[in-house]
């Protein structure tokens, strides 16, 4: 009992300073590699809450594709650090104000008795519960044109990210698909007859 | 067993840091983005203490969906970002003003 107290603190505590130095960090590299830190950190405390797949599917998806992405990014644009230095400090109190605020706000509304109520209903599960089945089975099932709509959204994804980012830089040379196959033999070979010279 | 009122709190002050980040930094796109997936996170967890809290699979589904649509949104925002530095050769906030708003 007093063991899972020991986990969810020390792991919530390491999500809040870990998302905290994303915020406060300069270089963003180093907001990167916190951001890393925090999605890991995340992915344990759901796993605490029996949510295991999803669990997984963040260190595999958001450790293993999107932050690499954000990270190949941040290499690519060159950016100057001392220029990015620079403090917005016009901003700070209200940002701050805004954040307290909310933060305020959000907590006495999730502390009345009737939270607590609710927690009756929670069980934990057998030892032979998988959650990745149960998951799957409801996606395959009950979710199965939602899922669809998922697939085409990351083929759009897919499309978007492509055409915004290719470009064609007048001067590099190309081949032209449509015309390489329209070409006929007689176009490429040239049979020319030419004189025999004789040796003098 | 931890309730559903702690990581209710957690999930509520992640997400009150990505919005103060996306106060604080105004010089760069990119921490603006990594902000936005706090923003994110946080509302997933409030999905998964609920979900395990009401023991209905239901939220656990519509957080894969979240991770889905918040993939496709960070590779299209990152392209976007690209594009623009091509073009503007900046990422500073302050300096991306052509619609003067």
């Amino acid at each position: 009992m007093i063991f899972e107290y020991i986990i969810f603190y020390l792991f919530s505590g390491i999500l809040l300073l870990s998302s905290t130095m994303v915020v406060v960090v300069r270089n963003p590299v180093f907001a990167a590699l916190f951001l890393v830190l925090s999605f890991f950190t995340a992915a344990i405390l759901w796993v605490t809450m029996q949510a295991e797949f999803l669990g997984i599917v963040l260190v595999l998806v958001y450790v293993g594709a999107v932050m690499v992405l954000f990270l190949f990014v941040i290499m690519m644009l060159n950016l100057e650090l001392s220029k990015l230095k620079q403090f917005y400090h016009r901003y700070m109190p209200i940002g701050l104000l805004v954040a307290v605020t909310m933060a305020v706000e959000l907590i006495i509304v999730l502390t009345p008795e009737k939270l607590s109520q609710l927690q009756q209903s929670q069980v934990s599960h057998p030892a032979e519960y998988n959650n990745t089945a149960e998951l799957g089975r409801q996606l395959y099932t009950d979710y199965m044109y939602p899922f669809e709509i998922a697939a085409v959204i990351l083929l759009v994804a897919i499309i978007a990210a492509i055409v915004l980012t290719m470009r064609r830089r007048p001067g590099t040379k190309h081949q032209d698909p449509g015309k390489q196959v329209l070409v006929q033999a007689k176009d490429r070979v040239k049979v020319v007859s030419i004189d025999v010279e004789r040796r003098d | 067993m931890i309730g559903l009122q702690e990581y209710l709190i957690v999930g509520a002050l992640l997400f009150s840091i990505g919005v103060a980040g996306i106060f604080l930094n105004r010089k760069n796109v990119i921490i603006i983005l990594m902000c936005i997936e706090l923003m994110l996170l946080a509302v997933n967890t409030n999905f998964i203490a609920f979900s395990q809290a009401l023991n209905d699979s239901a939220g656990q589904i519509f957080v894969f969906f979240i991770l889905t649509v918040a993939a496709a949104e960070a590779a299209i925002g990152l392209a976007i970002l690209i594009v623009l530095f091509r073009n503007l050769k900046t990422v500073d906030v302050s300096e991306i003003d052509a619609l003067k708003g």
